[in-house]
């Protein structure tokens, strides 16, 4: 890898399930932006079987968009960017990341289920991974009843935790001797060894290689994921854990030597590119920000809170909540009737739950009438929810890297922590997927975002406009200012800001006043009208929006009545600068949490009214 | 360019059909190179590793972990019976001996002397593999399974339940539209493959269930009556391990729908034939969709019938489509035009489309991602 002042001229791939998605980012007077973008079938499986087929493929497109010749006659991809006969040639780094075939499933293991065990989890998460299952000593599964689960798993690799340093050395190593008789199948069938990453008790290494030492299995042993009680030390075992997923699993998975071969960084597993490049953004900026990517079978959430003085990344993927594939578990989740309070329009229960499935079985049909996209959204709206309800559970207290703490706390944490994601305290809410960046307004994103993440205080909301997230990820490993001006230039699509209260009050009663004043040619952009001045009293019960448009900014200066805390504390004024975008400003005062009227005709009109008011529906 | 591809589903009168028999770890492989075979036939087997069952000797004797090995009566690999005693402590004075009862049968898998933990083997479980399409063995794959090949006459199905099941094809509806109601069932049906025509609901299901049915193929069905009959709201489309005493293939999908005139006439065409269905359905990468097989004789020119097509068709002005979304689901016409230009759909977005036209005679736009080709 050159060096990175060097840089000018960057591909950047992301090898999806379905597709390989190329983009170029070129400086520009001195500024990265991101010029071109291509894409093709992944041709991972049969009858192409290799990788790169689909890279070439996609970054063709860019090269004949971009009139930048990228791929030599041999079908490489040209290094570095230079001018050949008048004309622009190459790039100067390529870059990777790749879901393809499944990403990276893993099992992990730890003592305590709440403890090591939750550790383990989170680094595994943390690195990319879909975790297929959970083992501990005290899961509630009977030790044949956990060989058996491991017996059925086909994981890539499994990261075994447990114990602190100096402490008990048997629970971990009785999980170790569970692992070896139950030979797991590995993916790839029957030649590859199964890596097992031991992260636990570090007196317990050499019982564990003993425990272990058997053939079709490939042991590696790191730091304690838990040395001690209250600190957790997660870096090791996902760095073993990229290196294992490369040496392994990607060197198995057709075409992935020679595209390794071929990249100038590491290729990473896509969402452990999107949690890199969203604490980076957190970190640079200074904020806390959440990111979300709802598809068609998942749904994850990162999460980046500062805790402590310390910022705290988590990661959660809900396997089954989903558009497509996993429609109908949503449905069957959160329930039909938590679904419907969100359509306004009357419908058929039993045609919805034939639709519901029919959308299941043919996953990639759209909906072509309002009706069909309301219901979508709505059930968007329920996933999104559900999910990140399990990431608040997941992200708590004593999560992250090297944590002190007192043992007290540790005591107090025995019943899984306290979440550190705090609404309130949340800046950034950044959404992607098809469901969210692809809804034909804006208005309908940012309601969509703050109807099932409620939002309190000040919340700058944005969708991912391409799904660059994963490739600037890779990049920021590379060339962290190119991957940042990316992002807030190219990446980033402004939906608006959303302002509410934390707590709730009667509908009609006083809540807050409220001051909107555009700044004129904010962050470069011309003042032209789109942005209007506010001031007023906004009572409770309301969804009010206030134009701004992308790219504009406002000074803002809310005061809720006493009682009522907008982020500086009960009764205090607040005032900051916001960003505009589609959907404005969005004044939120329907209460935390958020409560729909019970009776159906109420609450279709509120939904309604409150879906016209954002723009949502004409 | 007027033309685009959408996937379809196979139906087929006559199709060159593989299939990959595999046993899930390695074993013994029964048929040879050019060997035929019935669907029934064991055509590989193998022994799975037995379950084990660990054991805390260590807490159960009371004793040190380290000291288990000494007290152990039994080594790794030998046999145990259930309650046998396989170690016992030296107690005091040759008294107070602690012992330990095997809590199964099977050998020693293991003992360790940091845990104190000790597990036993049970005994292997047989596993076997049938061959499920009638045909030859064209490529047996050592230790492994088996490639099977033969002319079938092919109906994949868009949803199903349970695996797989064997039987000779009986029509039970005289239309494609006609509903599969419970009255329609009958008792000579019991092993058979009944096919109906529109949608069957959990009544029926339950009858030929109770008559011991093999499988049932049918147009659509309704979610509730898929909730009622498996017990539960099935998740994600992952299916094919349910017991629930029978395999059904549903070819359109849910709600009030008929199986498609082609599909009805083909399998109408089989009745009589011995048949193997599998409900299996996966709806993630490497798409699996439920089916009716049924083996022909081979072709009379001796070549046999076409391999089978990858299921991608092309689309183009004239060709006979299927719509699988709302607001005109199940519906079928033809393509009478294929707009370049993305067109903003009533929903607001924005989409390539195509125009459809029914035998009435009215057309309808929507989104080429909303239908399915139909092979003719």
């Amino acid at each position: 890898m050159g060096d990175p002042r060097t840089i000018r001229v960057v591909v950047a791939t992301d090898c999806g399930s379905t597709t390989t998605k190329a983009i170029l980012i070129e400086e520009q007077e001195g500024v990265f932006r991101q010029t071109h973008r291509g894409e093709a079938p992944t041709t991972v499986e049969a009858p192409f079987a290799d990788v790169t087929i689909g890279v070439i493929n996609a970054v063709t497109e860019l090269q004949e968009l971009s009139g930048r010749r990228l791929v030599d006659d041999e079908g490489r991809i040209i290094r570095p960017a230079r001018m050949e006969n008048g004309r622009p040639i190459g790039c100067d780094i390529y870059i990777s990341t790749s879901s393809a075939g499944g990403g990276l499933q893993m099992m992990v293991a730890g003592v305590v289920r709440e403890m090591t065990a939750a550790s383990a989890k989170r680094a595994a998460l943390g690195a990319g991974a879909i975790v297929m299952d959970t083992i501990a000593s005290n899961d509630r599964r009977r030790p044949h009843e956990q060989i058996q689960r491991i017996r059925e798993l086909r994981p890539d690799m499994i990261l075994v935790s447990g114990g602190t340093d100096g402490g008990d050395m048997k629970k971990v190593v009785e999980i170790a001797e569970l692992i070896a008789p139950a030979r797991p199948q590995p993916r790839f069938g029957g030649k590859y060894e199964l890596p097992v990453i031991f992260a636990g008790n570090r007196d317990a290494a050499s019982a564990v290689r003993d425990a272990l030492a058997v053939p079709g299995i490939a042991l590696s042993v790191v730091d304690n994921l838990r040395p001690t009680l209250e600190q957790e030390n997660l870096g090791p075992a996902r760095d073993r854990i990229h290196d294992v997923f490369l040496e392994h699993v990607m060197a198995h998975a057709p075409g992935y030597d020679r595209l390794m071969a071929w990249t100038d960084a590491p290729i990473m597993p896509t969402p452990g590119a999107v949690g890199d490049i969203l604490q980076t953004i957190a970190r640079r900026r200074g904020i806390n920000a959440v990111g979300v990517d709802i598809g068609g079978a998942t749904t994850d959430v990162f999460s980046v809170f500062s805790h402590e003085g310390a910022p705290v990344f988590n990661r959660t993927v809900s396997a089954n909540l989903g558009m497509s594939y996993s429609i109908s578990n949503v449905c069957a989740e959160a329930g039909l009737d938590a679904i419907m309070r969100w359509v306004h329009l009357p419908m058929d229960d039993r045609e919805l739950r034939n639709r519901v499935k029919n959308k299941m079985i043919r996953p990639t049909t759209i909906p072509q009438t309002v009706e069909a996209l309301v219901f979508e959204q709505a059930v968007a709206r329920e996933a999104l929810r559900l999910a990140y309800q399990q990431h608040k559970e997941f992200a708590t207290t004593l999560s992250g890297v090297q944590q002190q703490r007192t043992v007290g706390d540790t005591f107090s944490q025995s019943s899984g922590g306290r979440t550190i994601v705090d609404s309130m305290a949340l800046d950034l809410l950044v959404a992607s997927g098809g469901v969210l960046s692809h809804a034909p307004r804006p208005a309908q994103t940012a309601l969509m975002l703050i109807d099932s993440f409620e939002p309190e205080g000040f919340t700058t909301l944005a969708k991912d406009s391409i799904f660059m997230m994963p490739h600037l990820g890779v990049l920021a490993s590379v060339h962290e200012r190119a991957a940042m001006e990316v992002f807030e230039r190219d990446c980033l699509v402004h939906l608006g800001t959303c302002i509410a209260p934390r707590g709730e009050g009667r509908e009609g009663k006083p809540c807050l006043s409220c001051r909107i004043e555009p700044v004129a040619g904010a962050n470069g952009a011309a003042d032209d009208g789109s942005g209007a001045a506010f001031s007023g009293e906004i009572p409770w019960g309301e969804l009010r929006r206030i134009p701004l448009a992308e790219g504009q900014e406002a000074s803002a200066r809310v005061e809720p009545v006493r009682g009522v805390d907008v982020g500086a504390g009960p009764g205090k004024p607040v005032e900051r600068r916001v960003r505009g975008g589609a959907a404005g400003i969005v004044i939120d005062t329907r209460g935390r949490p958020l409560r729909l009227p019970e009776e159906r005709s109420a609450r279709c009109a509120a939904v309604a009214r409150w879906m016209k008011e954002i723009g949502a529906i004409d | 360019m007027a033309t685009a591809y959408t996937p379809g589903l196979k139906v087929a009168a006559r199709t060159r059909h593989r299939v990959r028999r595999m046993l899930p770890i390695a074993g013994e492989v029964l048929v040879g190179q050019g060997a035929v075979v019935a669907a029934r036939d064991v055509i590989a087997r193998a022994a799975m590793p037995g379950d084990l069952t660990p054991m805390n000797v260590a807490s159960l004797l009371g004793a040190q972990p380290a000291d288990v090995p000494e007290f152990m009566l039994r080594r790794e690999g030998e046999r145990v019976e259930l309650n046998e005693v396989i170690a016992r402590t030296r107690g005091i004075f040759g008294m107070f001996k602690a012992e330990c009862r095997a809590k199964a049968s099977g050998t020693i898998e293991s003992i360790s002397a940091a845990t104190g933990q000790v597990i036993i083997r049970g005994p292997s479980l047989p596993v076997e593999v049938r061959a499920y399409l009638a045909g030859k063995v064209v490529e047996p794959i050592p230790e492994e399974g088996v490639v099977i090949e033969a002319d079938v006459a092919l109906v994949q199905g868009i949803f199903g339940i349970g695996g797989e099941a064997f039987g000779t094809i009986r029509l039970a509806c005289a239309r494609p539209d006609e509903p599969l109601q419970e009255e329609l069932l009958r008792p000579e049906m019991a092993g058979q493959i009944v096919v109906g025509g529109g949608r069957v609901g959990v009544q029926a299901l339950r009858k030929a269930r109770e008559i011991g049915v093999a499988a049932v193929v049918s147009g659509g069905l309704d979610d509730s009556d898929l909730r009622e009959f498996l017990g539960y709201d099935l998740g994600v489309a992952i299916t094919g391990s349910e017991q629930v005493g029978l395999t059904l293939v549903i070819t359109e999908g849910f709600g009030e729908i008929a199986m498609a005139e082609r599909t009805y006439r083909l399998l109408r065409s089989l009745e009589g034939h011995e048949a193997s269905a599998n409900g299996a359905t996966q709806i993630r990468a490497g798409v699996m969709r439920p089916e009716v097989i049924v083996p022909l004789p081979s072709g009379s020119d001796g070549r046999g019938a076409p391999p089978e097509s990858s299921g991608a068709g092309l689309l183009e002005i004239g060709t006979p489509v299927r719509i699988v979304r709302d607001p005109h689901f199940g519906l079928i016409g033809r393509v009478s035009a294929l707009p370049e230009q993305p067109y903003v759909l009533g929903s607001g977005s924005k989409a390539r489309v195509l125009e459809v036209r029914f035998d009435s005679g009215e057309a309808v736009v929507v989104p080429r991602a909303n239908v399915e080709l139909i092979e003719e």
